[in-house]
């Protein structure tokens, strides 16, 4: 007898139900089944080579489709472990002492690799370090097989002086191991450290050695790529966001269409025309895009009047995309929230208790949205400056990859009207502008209701999906021997531990939240009390 | 006062709505005016010529055929040109091998004049009749063929990316002369040992002058290097946004032996009553047929099955009969009908008698007010099509005009057919890769259920008066 089914009242998903409560569906995705058993991701290549970058960058898109995904440097453990970093001395092969807590630390990483993917319902690990010995590899490969992780190598290979020099540059320089050097001395002390790796460097092999593994090797920055025996739908993902990704300056333009007649009188969706003052700022916008005076700029608009009204001002041509329409209210389109909450009560408290999740009736959810969206950020990599001309819940979509925001702050991000965001990637992230162009407009801005009550979790969390900020790195001191967990001062870098995706939420057991981030936060409060008390 | 004064109030042209697609377009009294970009994405600025690279036998027509199939599908008009087609109407007759001999001059005329006669038909494709892919399918192994292409693009303005496959393992050189090559025009007269005798020597005479894309020497060139089968590729010098889909698709392929199975929910009670879209349950004989559709899948005996729904009701309702695991994907949703949902044609007719012409007019672009066209449909559903590649055994339960554009994919089926291919309920297609193709297999599972399929009729003109535009409503309850 095949089950009853109820429709969930959040996601407006269909289960099957028991006595009218819903059972455990046999198979409870959003979407398709994405990654199982979990994946160990390692990076490979000489430092300076990128790894941590593309670590950071892939675990952001990965988490933002829905997949958990967390990164573990290894050097920060070592950074952990050997509290003051004197010189590439310590990189020496030959250097005993540095060469066991190298290993220690790397060991202690894959035990937080281990807890993260059994215990705390993680996904995808990206071991973040060198790994350019044969030997380092095998070790890594033993630890997969015997927790029945599956292993996918990540080498980066560069000898581009020029792209070696601009990376050490960026992101070496300034890194805490040189904040007592100026320039030029960590430049010189950084390249000795590379020569220490570059003479034990093992590259992939995939003729012989390696030919049996599951590997992609990215070659002079994305030039070339080589790849080795894909296994699964996340390894090809991967692949393809490689070699979609590039490193070119440039910049992301995000705005809404201008002020609409919809938006005059608080209505929802709908496909209504730019109001007086929305045809002000196109024009605004129009001038703003010349004075920005950039290369080869693309227009993207949604296929809806007020965002292609919004375009023609800049008399520049434009591509229109159905995938940038704006979140479809289904059965509330062009209701004033008034008339939602008069006639469909439920439903107004249901959006409010969890926003993300929340599917108009006949509609969609931020979720349906970010897979709707997901091409568009695919092809956003690809491209160089763009100004993309949307609507507020996709444009919350797009800033929230691009800004690495969980699906719980995603649906509250403030986009307002006439305000240009411009994006930059600049190091390992990206730095925002906000630029108002000083039209007057409407605010559409709901913020989240005070009392909410958090209803029952959400039945389907797990492999839909669910746009998580990448889990800060664990900085607890966890190396056996090395340091004793005693309640340490609380030092400004450590008070930011958990990044404001984490500490903003009441303690609700949301699934997403890292055990490891909600021992740390306790710890944080056990902290403060003691402090408190100390000053009383 | 502000500085909005300075502003220049940019008088922005007139938009209008193209009653068919609902796109929103720039119009000059009245009348659209050429406007500039509306595809959904620009897949490439100059059209792309897709050079083919092997020795006989390593899968290079069929990776052409399939390539060509899923680009025309998602929308960029592709066409595959095969030398040796134009090869076989020069000679008519194909005596042996010593045809293809390195020192057989008169051979390598006729060869070589094929390849230019293709290549004119190239041009014409993309420069005059408004193709975007050309894909030249022969064995281009050695760098003086390939540079005579790479001019002759050159010239034109083409971007040109190679795809080599490169396969040393002798049993799938040998299933591929035994799939394609043994049923093929030259060996019609030959029997089966003769004919692989002759070919293997025929890939002989290409062995000596094989210049595989190089990693130094070709390193300036766009291409994909696909090894075994796909054991491994290497990709160099990916141009633009169409090599990239190219690439991710020939990952995403394979050639295990395999059945994908495609059908509808069950009989809904919408069904029932005439009414498209909804979310609407089973109806008893939906029920039933769920049970029997659960019989049949344990029959068929498939090592495992993966099932894939809708998350919509009825699909949901009829996968829970089969008692097995599936996953509900939301892309597999039916066409959203708009302000249409849950409406009888009659009623369409009646409230909206335009919109009912146009749809008849031009179906595939057709978009419903508020709703959806087959050609969005299309989009929304290339990852599950993707998905379908890398995947193995599947059952898909879906809607009739989602399982036409899937249908539409498998059997390379063009935009002006895909929305009136028949796809009744109560019926499983069971699709088996086979040569080049698909063979299809059509199973009604003996459930009574109504017919829901409208073929076009002869008057689609907004001026046709209602019976005329209702003449082919399938009848309902």
């Amino acid at each position: 007898m095949p089950r009853e089914l109820t429709q969930n009242r959040i996601q407006k998903i269909w289960i099957p139900s028991k006595d009218d409560k819903p059972s455990m569906p046999r198979t409870s995705r959003g979407g398709p089944h994405l990654a199982n058993p979990p994946t160990v991701i390692v990076m490979v290549g000489l430092p300076a080579r990128g790894k941590t970058y593309i670590s950071r960058k892939l675990t952001r898109y990965l988490n933002w489709i829905g997949i958990p995904t967390k990164v573990f440097n290894v050097g920060e453990y070592r950074r952990e472990a050997v509290k003051h970093y004197s010189s590439y001395d310590f990189f020496k092969s030959d250097n005993e002492d540095a060469v066991k807590i190298r290993q220690q630390c790397a060991l202690a990483a894959l035990r937080d690799v281990k807890t993260y993917l059994t215990e705390e319902e993680g996904q995808v690990a990206v071991f973040d370090a060198t790994n350019t010995t044969r030997e380092r590899r095998d070790m890594i490969l033993d630890f997969g097989a015997e927790n029945g992780f599956k292993i996918f190598f990540i080498e980066s290979v560069c000898d581009d002086p020029n792209v070696i020099a601009c990376n050490i540059l960026e992101v070496k320089v300034s890194c805490p191991d040189y904040q007592d050097c100026n320039k030029t001395d960590a430049m010189e002390d950084f390249k000795k450290r590379i020569e220490c790796y570059r003479m034990n460097y093992q590259p992939l092999d995939h003729d012989q050695y390696d030919r049996n593994l599951s590997f992609i090797k990215v070659i002079d920055v994305g030039r070339r790529f080589l790849v080795n025996r894909i296994q699964d739908h996340i390894q090809s993902r991967i692949v393809y966001y490689l070699m979609n990704i590039h490193v070119q300056p440039r910049s992301i333009y995000l705005c809404r269409h201008g002020e609409s007649q919809h938006n005059l009188q608080g209505r929802l969706g709908g496909d209504s025309g730019l109001s007086t003052r929305g045809r002000k700022f196109a024009g605004a916008l129009a001038k703003f895009v010349e004075e920005q005076n950039l290369k080869d700029l693309k227009v993207w608009t949604s296929q809806l009047r007020r965002s292609i009204q919004t375009a023609e001002a800049l008399n520049v041509p434009y591509e229109q995309w159905k995938a940038l329409n704006e979140i479809d209210a289904g059965v509330c389109e062009e209701m004033t929230y008034e008339e939602v909450r008069e006639r469909f009560p439920e439903e107004f408290t249901l959006r409010d208790q969890d926003k993300y999740y929340y599917r108009y009736p006949s509609g969609e959810s931020y979720q349906d949205l970010v897979q709707r969206v997901e091409p568009v950020i695919m092809e956003l990599e690809r491209q160089e400056n763009v100004l993309v001309v949307c609507h507020q819940a996709v444009m919350r979509c797009l800033l929230a990859y691009f800004l690495d925001k969980s699906a719980d702050e995603m649906p509250y991000l403030k986009c307002p009207l006439h305000t240009v965001l411009k994006l930059t990637p600049v190091a390992y992230g990206c730095k925002v502008e906000s630029i108002s162009l000083n039209v007057e407009a409407v605010n559409t801005h709901r913020d989240r209701p005070e009392e909410v009550k958090r209803g029952p979790s959400t039945l389907i969390r797990r492999n839909s999906v669910t746009p998580l900020t990448s889990p800060e790195p664990n900085k607890k001191p966890r190396i056996e021997g090395l340091d004793d967990p005693i309640i340490r001062e609380v030092t400004p870098a450590q008070l930011t531990l958990c990044s404001t995706s984490h500490t903003t939420l009441s303690l609700s057991t949301q699934h997403w939240l890292s055990e490891a981030c909600l021992r740390t936060f306790l710890h944080y409060l056990q902290v403060v009390s003691v402090l408190l008390f100390q000053r009383t | 006062m502000s500085s909005t004064e300075d502003v220049i109030m940019a008088i922005p042209r007139e938009l209008t709505q193209n009653p068919l697609r609902k796109i929103w377009m720039p119009c000059k009294n009245g009348l659209p005016e050429k406007h500039i970009s509306q595809k959904r994405v620009c897949m490439t600025n100059c059209p792309t010529l897709i050079v083919t690279v092997g020795l006989p036998a390593r899968g290079k027509t069929y990776i052409s055929k399939k390539l060509t199939r899923y680009l025309n599908w998602i929308g960029v008009p592709t066409k595959e040109f095969n030398v040796g087609q134009y090869r076989r109407e020069c000679l008519k007759i194909y005596k042996s091998f010593e045809f293809f001999r390195p020192d057989n001059e008169e051979g390598l005329k006729i060869r070589k004049q094929c390849a230019l006669a293709a290549l004119n038909d190239v041009r014409q494709y993309l420069s005059v009749e408004g193709g975007q892919v050309a894909v030249f399918d022969a064995t281009n192994t050695t760098r003086e063929r390939r540079a005579t292409i790479m001019r002759f693009a050159e010239q034109n303005g083409y971007k040109v990316f190679f795809v080599e496959s490169v396969c040393e393992d002798p049993k799938v050189i040998a299933e591929n002369i035994v799939q394609v090559k043994l049923g093929s025009p030259d060996y019609t007269d030959r029997n089966t040992e003769e004919a692989i005798q002759d070919f293997m020597k025929r890939i002989k005479c290409y062995e000596n002058s094989y210049q595989p894309l190089d990693e130094n020497l070709d390193r300036e060139l766009s291409y994909i290097k696909i090894m075994n089968v796909g054991q491994r590729y290497l990709v160099n010098r990916v141009l633009d946004h169409i090599q990239s889909r190219i690439v991710y698709y020939l990952m995403n392929i394979h050639i295990t032996p395999r059945s994908i199975y495609l059908c509808r929910h069950g009989e809904s009670d919408l069904n029932v009553r005439g009414r498209i879209g909804g979310d609407s349950g089973l109806s008893p004989r939906g029920k039933e047929f769920a049970q029997y559709l659960g019989r049949f899948i344990q029959d068929q005996n498939i090592k495992d099955l993966k099932v894939w729904t809708s998350q919509m009701k009825r699909t949901i309702q009829t996968a829970e009969a089969l008692g097995v695991p599936y996953e509900q994907w939301k892309a597999l949703n039916e066409i959203d009908a708009g302000v249409c949902e849950e409406m009888m044609y009659e009623e369409i007719q009646e409230h909206y008698p335009l919109e009912f012409a146009l749809r008849d007019q031009d179906k595939y672009r057709y978009r419903y007010p508020k709703g959806e066209s087959y050609e969005d449909l299309v989009q929304r559903l290339e990852p599950v099509i993707m998905e379908l590649e890398r995947q193995e055994n599947v059952l898909v339960i879906c809607h009739q005009a989602v399982m036409r554009c899937l249908l539409a994919y498998f059997l390379d089926k063009s935009a002006e057919e895909l929305p009136y291919l028949k796809c009744p309920l109560h019926t499983v297609l069971k699709l088996t890769p086979v040569a080049y193709g698909c063979k299809v297999e059509s199973i009604y599972l003996n459930v009574e259920a109504v017919n829901t399929h409208r073929d076009k009729p002869e008057n689609v003109d907004i001026s046709r008066l209602p019976e005329e535009a209702l003449l082919t409503v399938p009848a309902h309850y």
